[in-house]
């Protein structure tokens, strides 16, 4: 299938019961994954959640523990790199840096012995606007430059999927977004499944259709990026996409569209559609941009919860928007976010406020704030790479 | 530089792979060769050490013993010899290493703003690789011989007596060792200065360590791999020499060092046996100074 | 041969110090440049004496200076024992560099890629040769040759050299390998090269500047080796034992000759590879401004 002949669409990339582990730890405990064919599918999770692993296994650079990878319904499971379908955009771009950026592009298509590999190299090139720099090596190109070069070479073979590994994460703010906008309209020009790998929240947001949040080796949430935003299921969701304010406490009764859940002495509602447990101890979440900073005690409306009163302990004004956090008695901090409307913070640290929200903006998670709340960064890639050499090196000494 | 290639931590740790089959087939090859020229000759130099001479045989012939006394008796009859060699050749790291760390203080530090003039001086260090090691050698014969312009103006001077000599001294041989592996020691010594973060210098200065306080506070300290590496790899090609010493090239006769002997009981009288074990006494001689050395430089990775 | 480079050296001091003397005259900033100098003529010296009596119109031994001629140049082989040993070493130096530069890549390839049991067995397997005076290396070798009743010759010679050059090829191209990025090779596979298509066009083509590194530095030990080839050479001669057999009765000019001629081509080359790549560096710096 991988020579000879350009895939005329993207494929479906199915991952079936996934496993992979290195000696000494399990990069991916269970993984089952359908991308459909077309779609820009991204990744997200801090480093170590096992994202690059997933890519690589995909890629055929490293072989599962356990399952089968199907691109297209074929089993490729057990084909080579070389034999798959699959591109990709390596993190440090990788490019030949004894060849120039044109035999770079044409490397692929000369190895499938395709016809034409130049015309077609030199076609890729203009894509991502750089034919005139064709004849320059590598190390002579802008990372930005690199990171255009590293896509023409893997789109130029016309993969039935495309992997990016962050590709974007060399490139400073401002490129990054311009080159984001360029990855996208590229996809909806060439029509690839686009596999992306990045710790970038942002980036997996404004550019994927489908965004699929790993953590410790197994996909915690999937979904478009309004819907993981909106309604986090997890803690971990909550607080690695944006930012979430999260109180638990026990379910003090359940009707037939809504949970009342006791928070700092206070009920509060979550619509039922919304929480994903309905009994016993429920975290609460909210978001900072949604609560309302109130200096008087409002009264019991329906449709919405209220928290207070607290006490402002921190104002930073930041354009926008200004944040301010306030401790609530019995609850964590609560961080609100307002919008500069008026001139300026309305309140100083020091002053009584009170919090409240509508319900119907409320969720309920399925795990408890306490377990991931506090987000503790784990190894990263490399730092595991060398612990599982050790650990292998330790092996075959023992052996 | 040769030894801290060997150290174990890569600048980039790459993950763990395990094809043994295209490993073994990579290694198999050097391996068996470097077993088979490097391993088994030790083996069979440690066998010929302890060779006895054939009762009523020729000269040179020899047959399978274990005749241990062959090391006491090289040790009794070329004890001299063994000391003045690990003598001769520590002046020459001594001397080497004086000479060597200005001059890579100067490339790898002070003459970084001009990286091709450190490289033109960094070739004029090599240079004498590319002469003849044995012509080299000769040519400092000649000019520092009793005709030559140096001694016979000494002479004329009256700085040194009229019936001096230079050549065949001591003083020679430690000064031909030491010229011929002055690039030994200055080309560690510059790989590691070179890298030398002179902010670490400036701190030195800032913290209030005078030039010379933070020079042997700051500067040695971190050059030590490069000290080590540079000492090691003119110690032990030194230590082994046998061209200096030689009557023919700078040495006279009473400055016969090990490698002369081992050369000549091997080469010219065809006693194996005491060459062998001369050879075998400077190797775990070298061996172990160069495991205390490195131990207590503290820089035991190198290896 | 230092003429020319003296007078950079020269320059680049006095405008080292020229520079420092607009700040401040201090005692250091003098001192090392000049020291510098001195110490890189002292080096020069011998190089400079047999160059300069290559010239001699030398009788038998070339040591007393009668006169200039160029006749030593153009009839080098006047001596014909001369011209014998020196393609002796040309011979024995291109064998044994092949073999040690593709023995020796093959390992420095597998000691960074993989991983396996006695590595650390074999790490000091190669680093022993280097840390073993030549003496012992030689008499070791000839001692097998004895027992083994091999007929020394030419072919023990490029044994032996092939031995000692293999651990230093290891480490050249160790280390080359080791700053290779395993990305570029996986971005190989990743584009449907085959095992053997990104060790052709991707490995070797990255590794080969430090090949080539290693290859010299194996055929300068081979071509200078004496210590390890007269214990291995058995009649065969080679151009340093040429010189060592013919120290006690004079040496021919002509081995000056060879040698001052081997010596500009080494320096040639070397200066040529090293200002390329200053030029490079420097070019790419402009251009990545």
């Amino acid at each position: 299938m991988a020579t000879g002949s350009f895939a005329t669409s993207g494929a479906d990339l199915e991952l079936v019961g996934i496993q992979k582990r290195f000696p000494g730890f399990t990069a991916i405990e269970h993984l089952d994954l359908v991308i459909p064919a077309g779609s820009f599918f991204a990744l997200l999770g801090p480093s170590g959640c096992g994202k690059t692993t997933t890519l690589r296994l995909v890629a055929g650079l490293e072989d599962p523990t356990r399952g089968s990878i199907l691109i297209g319904g074929e089993d490729v499971t057990h084909r080579k790199p070389f034999q798959r379908p699959v591109n990709t955009v390596f993190q440090s771009y990788a490019l030949f840096p004894h060849m120039t950026v044109l035999e770079n592009v044409a490397f692929g298509l000369r190895r499938r012995k395709m016809a034409k590999p130049l015309e077609l190299a030199q076609e890729a090139l203009e894509l991502v606007e750089l034919e005139h720099l064709a004849s320059r090596k590598p190390t002579q190109l802008s990372g930005g430059q690199q990171q255009r070069v590293a896509l023409a070479r893997a789109v130029v073979n016309r993969p039935a999927l495309l992997l990016l590994d962050e590709p974007l994460g060399a490139l400073d703010l401002k490129l990054r977004r311009q080159m984001q906008l360029e990855l996208k309209s590229i996809q909806e020009e060439v029509g690839l499944t686009f596999l992306h790998v990045t710790h970038d929240q942002e980036e997996a947001m404004t550019m994927a259709d489908t965004v699929a949040v790993m953590n410790k080796g197994r996909i915690e949430q999937l979904g478009a990026p309004e819907d993981l935003y909106e309604l986090p299921h997890t803690a971990f969701v909550a607080n690695f996409l944006g930012q979430s304010n999260l109180f638990t406490g026990p379910v003090l009764e359940a009707t037939s569209h809504a949970i009342a859940v006791e928070v700092a002495g206070t009920r509060v509602l979550v619509p039922k559609a919304r929480a994903r447990k309905h009994s016993g101890e429920v975290t609460v979440g909210i978001r900072p941009e949604k609560l309302r900073l109130l200096t008087e005690a409002p009264p019991t409306t329906a449709g919405v919860n209220t928290l207070g009163p607290g006490t402002v302990t921190d104002v930073s004004f930041s354009g926008v928007s200004t944040q301010y956090q306030v401790d609530v008695p019995g609850a964590d901090s609560v961080t609100v976010f307002a919008q500069n409307l008026d001139f300026g913070p309305v309140v100083t640290p020091g002053t009584e406020v009170w919090v409240s929200w509508k319900v119907d903006h409320g969720f309920g998670l399925e795990d408890s704030a306490s377990e991931e709340a506090k987000f503790a960064p784990e190894l990263d890639t490399a730092t595991i790479a060398v612990q599982a050499k050790r650990d292998l090196a330790a092996e075959l000494e023992v052996s | 530089m040769a030894f801290a290639a060997f150290a174990t931590g890569t600048a980039k740790e790459q993950a763990p792979r395990r094809k043994s089959r295209i490993a073994l087939l990579l290694l198999l090859p050097g391996i068996l060769y470097m077993m088979l020229f490097f391993l088994v000759p030790l083996v069979s130099l440690v066998m010929t050490s302890l060779q006895a001479p054939v009762e009523f045989g020729d000269i040179g012939e020899y047959e399978t013993a274990f005749r241990w006394e062959n090391y006491v008796v090289a040790i009794s009859t070329y004890g001299e010899h063994i000391l003045r060699s690990f003598g001769y050749a520590l002046m020459a790291t001594i001397f080497a290493l004086l000479f060597s760390y200005p001059l890579a203080y100067f490339i790898g530090v002070k003459a970084r703003p001009w990286p091709l003039l450190q490289k033109l001086m960094l070739v004029m260090v090599i240079a004498p690789f590319f002469i003849s090691f044995l012509l080299r050698t000769l040519a400092w014969k000649s000019l520092l011989s009793d005709e030559g312009f140096l001694v016979s103006s000494l002479k004329a001077l009256s700085l040194m007596a009229p019936d001096a000599h230079f050549t065949g001294t001591g003083a020679a041989v430690v000064f031909g060792l030491t010229y011929n592996f002055i690039p030994f020691m200055t080309l560690p010594l510059y790989a590691n200065l070179e890298r030398l973060d002179t902010r670490l210098v400036e701190a030195g200065g800032d913290l209030y360590a005078r030039p010379a306080t933070t020079f042997f506070k700051v500067t040695v300290p971190l050059s030590m791999p490069g000290i080590v590496s540079g000492v090691l790899l003119t110690f032990i090609p030194a230590a082994g020499d046998y061209i200096n010493a030689s009557p023919q090239f700078l040495g006279g006769p009473s400055t016969a060092m090990i490698g002369n002997v081992i050369e000549s009981n091997f080469l010219v009288t065809n006693n194996y046996p005491a060459a062998a074990s001369l050879s075998i006494i400077l190797m775990a001689v070298i061996l172990v100074m160069v495991v205390v050395y490195i131990k207590r430089s503290g820089t035991e990775d190198l290896l | 041969m230092s003429t020319q480079e003296a007078r950079i050296l020269s320059e680049a001091v006095t405008d080292r110090t020229a520079t420092a003397r607009r700040g401040r005259i201090g005692f250091g900033s003098w001192v090392l440049p000049v020291y510098a100098f001195v110490a890189l003529v002292f080096l020069a010296i011998p190089i400079a004496y047999t160059f300069v009596f290559s010239f001699n119109d030398a009788l038998k031994s070339n040591v007393v200076w009668r006169g200039f001629t160029l006749n030593n140049w153009t009839n080098v082989c006047a001596k014909i024992e001369v011209c014998e040993a020196f393609g002796n070493s040309l011979v024995i130096g291109v064998v044994a560099t092949v073999i040690a530069t593709t023995l020796g890549t093959m390992i420095a390839i597998a000691l960074v890629r993989y991983r396996f049991r006695a590595r650390s067995q074999i790490s000091l397997l190669l680093f022993l040769p280097m840390a073993t005076p030549e003496v012992v290396l030689g008499a070791a070798l000839a001692a097998e040759f004895l027992t083994a009743g091999v007929q020394k010759g030419i072919g023990t010679i490029i044994i032996a050299h092939t031995m000692f050059c293999i651990s230093f090829v290891v480490v050249a191209v160790k280390s080359r390998v080791s700053t290779l990025d395993p990305a570029l090779e996986e971005a190989g596979r990743d584009l449907y090269g085959s095992p053997a298509q990104v060790f052709w066009r991707v490995t070797f083509p990255l590794l080969l500047p430090g090949i080539i590194a290693a290859a010299l530095l194996s055929f300068a030990l081979s071509f200078d080796d004496f210590i390890i080839t007269n214990f291995n050479a058995g009649t065969t001669s080679t151009f340093p034992k040429f010189i060592y057999i013919s120290a006690a009765r004079g040496i021919p000019a002509e081995a000056n000759v060879i040698a001052s001629a081997v010596f500009f081509l080494a320096i040639i080359l070397v200066l040529i590879t090293q200002i390329s790549a200053e030029a490079r560096r420097k070019r790419l710096e402009k251009e990545g401004k």
